[in-house]
Parts: C-alpha cells; sequence; structure tokens
C-alpha cells in the first residue's frame, strides 16, 4: 500500500517515544518535531523523559506507559539519547513483554531524527520507513 | 543444592551490601560519571529485596527474573538495564527447576554476564562491571569464596584502566586511576553471594 493509499484508507499511524535523560528534552523535541510537520497528519507522539520523581535519568514504566499511549497498531518507533536510555529500551525489548508488539528502538540522532520520524510518520509511511527517515539523518553534516 | 530460599537470602544480603556501601558507590562515581550509582542500585536492591519478600517466588529462577525485573523498572541509571538483564538471564537460564547446582549456577551465571556483555558491548578491560563478573563466574566452579576473591580483585583491577564505555568513556585519559564503580558494585553482590553460602 502506498503511503498517500494508507492516510486515504484510514490505515493506523506509527507511533513515536521519545526518551531523554531530561523531561524537558523529550517534551521539548516532541514539540518541535510536531511543529514541524505542517499539514500531515497528527502523529501520535509521547515522550518519556527522567524518572517518575522527576529527576534526570531513565525510567521503564515512563517509557512502557508512552508506548503503549502511541500504539495504534502500525508499530512504535523509539528514539533515545544517551546511555541508560538506549540500555533501558533495549533491555525491555530483549526481556520483558511490556512494550507493545512492533515496537522498535531507532538508531538515529535524538533531534534530527525525532524530526525525519514523526514527519514521515505523518505521510502515513508504515515503520519501516520512519525508521530509515530517521537512521538517514545521521548522515546530513553540518559542516 | 541451592533453592529459592537461598537465591531470596542472596537478593536480601546483596540489598544490605549495597545499601552500607551506597555513600562509596556514590564517591567513586563522582570523578568519573554522574555521582548517582550508590543511590541507584540502593533503590533498585531496595525494591528487589521488598518484591522478593512480598511474592516469596519459589523456584531460584522466579527469583532471580522477578528481582531483574524489580532493577530494569527501579533503577533510573544505566546499571538498572545492565543488572536486570544480569539476573533475568540467568534467572531464565536456570528454568524452573526448584533446587540447582552451583555447577548450573555458575553456567546460568555465565550466561547472564555474556547477555550483559551483548547489551552494553562492553568487554573485559573496558573499565565496567565486566571486569568483576568474568573473573569471578571462572572462579565460581572453585568455590564462592574464590569467586568473591576473583570480584574484588577484579574490581581494584579496573583502577589503572581507560574507560571505553558509558558515560567515564568521555573523560578518556581522566577516568584512570579511579575504581570503577560498577565492577566494585558486582563484587558487592559476589561477595553477598558468598556470604549466603556461608563461604
Amino acid at each position: 500500500m502506498s503511503d498517500d493509499s494508507r492516510l486515504r484508507s484510514g490505515e493506523p499511524l506509527v507511533g513515536v517515544v521519545l526518551v531523554s535523560h531530561s523531561a524537558a528534552v523529550a517534551a521539548s523535541v516532541a514539540d518541535l518535531a510536531r511543529a514541524l510537520v505542517g499539514g500531515g497528519a497528527t502523529v501520535p507522539v509521547a515522550a518519556a523523559g527522567g524518572t517518575r520523581s522527576g529527576e534526570l535519568g531513565t525510567s521503564a514504566e515512563l517509557i512502557t506507559a508512552a508506548a503503549r499511549s502511541v500504539d495504534r497498531g502500525a508499530g512504535v518507533a523509539v528514539l533515545t539519547d544517551l546511555g541508560s536510555a538506549v540500555l533501558t529500551v533495549k533491555a525491555l525489548l530483549a526481556e520483558g513483554d511490556e512494550l507493545p508488539d512492533g515496537t522498535r528502538l531507532v538508531d538515529a540522532p535524538f533531534v534530527e531524527g525525532a524530526v525525519a520520524a514523526v514527519v514521515t510518520a505523518s505521510t502515513g509511511a508504515g515503520l519501516a520507513a520512519v525508521e530509515a527517515a530517521a537512521s538517514e539523518a545521521y548522515t546530513y553534516r553540518k559542516t | 543444592m541451592l533453592d529459592a530460599d537461598f537465591f531470596r537470602r542472596w537478593m536480601t544480603a546483596t540489598a544490605v551490601s549495597v545499601g552500607r556501601e551506597a555513600e562509596r558507590l556514590t564517591a567513586l562515581d563522582s570523578p568519573i560519571g554522574d555521582a548517582d550509582h550508590g543511590s541507584n542500585l540502593r533503590r533498585g536492591f531496595d525494591a528487589v529485596a521488598d518484591a522478593v519478600a512480598k511474592e516469596v517466588p519459589e523456584t531460584p529462577g522466579a527469583v532471580l527474573v522477578l528481582a531483574g525485573s524489580r532493577l530494569i523498572s527501579t533503577v533510573g541509571g544505566a546499571s538498572g538495564p545492565l543488572y536486570g538483564t544480569l539476573l533475568r538471564r540467568t534467572g531464565k537460564a536456570l528454568g524452573d527447576a526448584a533446587e540447582v547446582s552451583p555447577a548450573q549456577f555458575t553456567e546460568a551465571l555465565r550466561v547472564g554476564v555474556d547477555a550483559v556483555m551483548a547489551l552494553g558491548g562492553a568487554a573485559p578491560g573496558d573499565k565496567t562491571m565486566i571486569d568483576a563478573l568474568v573473573p569471578a563466574v571462572d572462579a565460581l566452579a572453585e568455590s564462592f569464596a574464590a569467586a568473591r576473591v576473583a570480584a574484588e580483585q577484579g574490581a581494584v583491577a579496573t583502577t589503572p584502566l581507560r574507560a571505553r564505555k558509558g558515560r567515564a568513556s568521555y573523560l578518556g585519559e581522566r577516568s584512570i586511576g579511579h575504581q570503577d564503580p560498577g565492577a566494585t558494585s558486582s563484587a558487592l553482590l559476589i561477595a553477598a553471594l558468598a556470604e549466603t553460602a556461608g563461604e
């Protein structure tokens, strides 16, 4: 199914979860990505930043809740920043059954990858295309 | 043979030890990390001790799978998924036997340590928990006491190493001269194991 026909037929959109050590970073990057979508469909995006007590860190429970909240049945792309954010998502994917089926950790730069993922998802693209667009953000050089 | 009670006592002993040493772990984590290893791990193992006391899992494997799950969900730092994976994979490797031999446990722990290396990408000599755990598993074939000594020596031997994984790796040469906090807490885990075995 092409992206356009996917949208027209009301196929569910890919969800995006943004995991950062900082709640403010995760929420702001989510806002930025949503703002750059323009006229596309409204992508389910959730931020999972910091710990449940509001400190810097990573919360498996916040990640799981975020992934469930954006799961429409088309898969969930998870982008992370550093260290424990990456390791926690990997551990949840490898060890547990808490994350929805079709949840994938995307290897991408956090900010650029989030924008690429959300914009691509807004076109009705599937998970593989969303993942590819986010990863491709690594190839954009700044000098 | 080692039964579920042995593994529950191991987890409780680890919580006591991590609680006692939390300030030292955090102090070790200050120059080369983000100064939260002791408090993170104390929160995690306190949750583990609570969970095994309340749920009283009935097999060695179930104790470790529960403990690992609690660590992943409560720690909030990289040590959560790393220790969580260590215990869960070890627990899964033990299956649902009601009792396991020390040799079976040794092989299961090796599976757990391999999973930690796969998750974090660390190898021996990278100045991580692996530098205490790998020698401990090797020595476990001999005795729990030998594993304890091997883990402690492995932790001390991280001091001259340059960190190649985690936040400490950003410091490059400046990570040299500090004992690795993760290797130190791994030595506490193995020491608690030997203590539980009465060695």
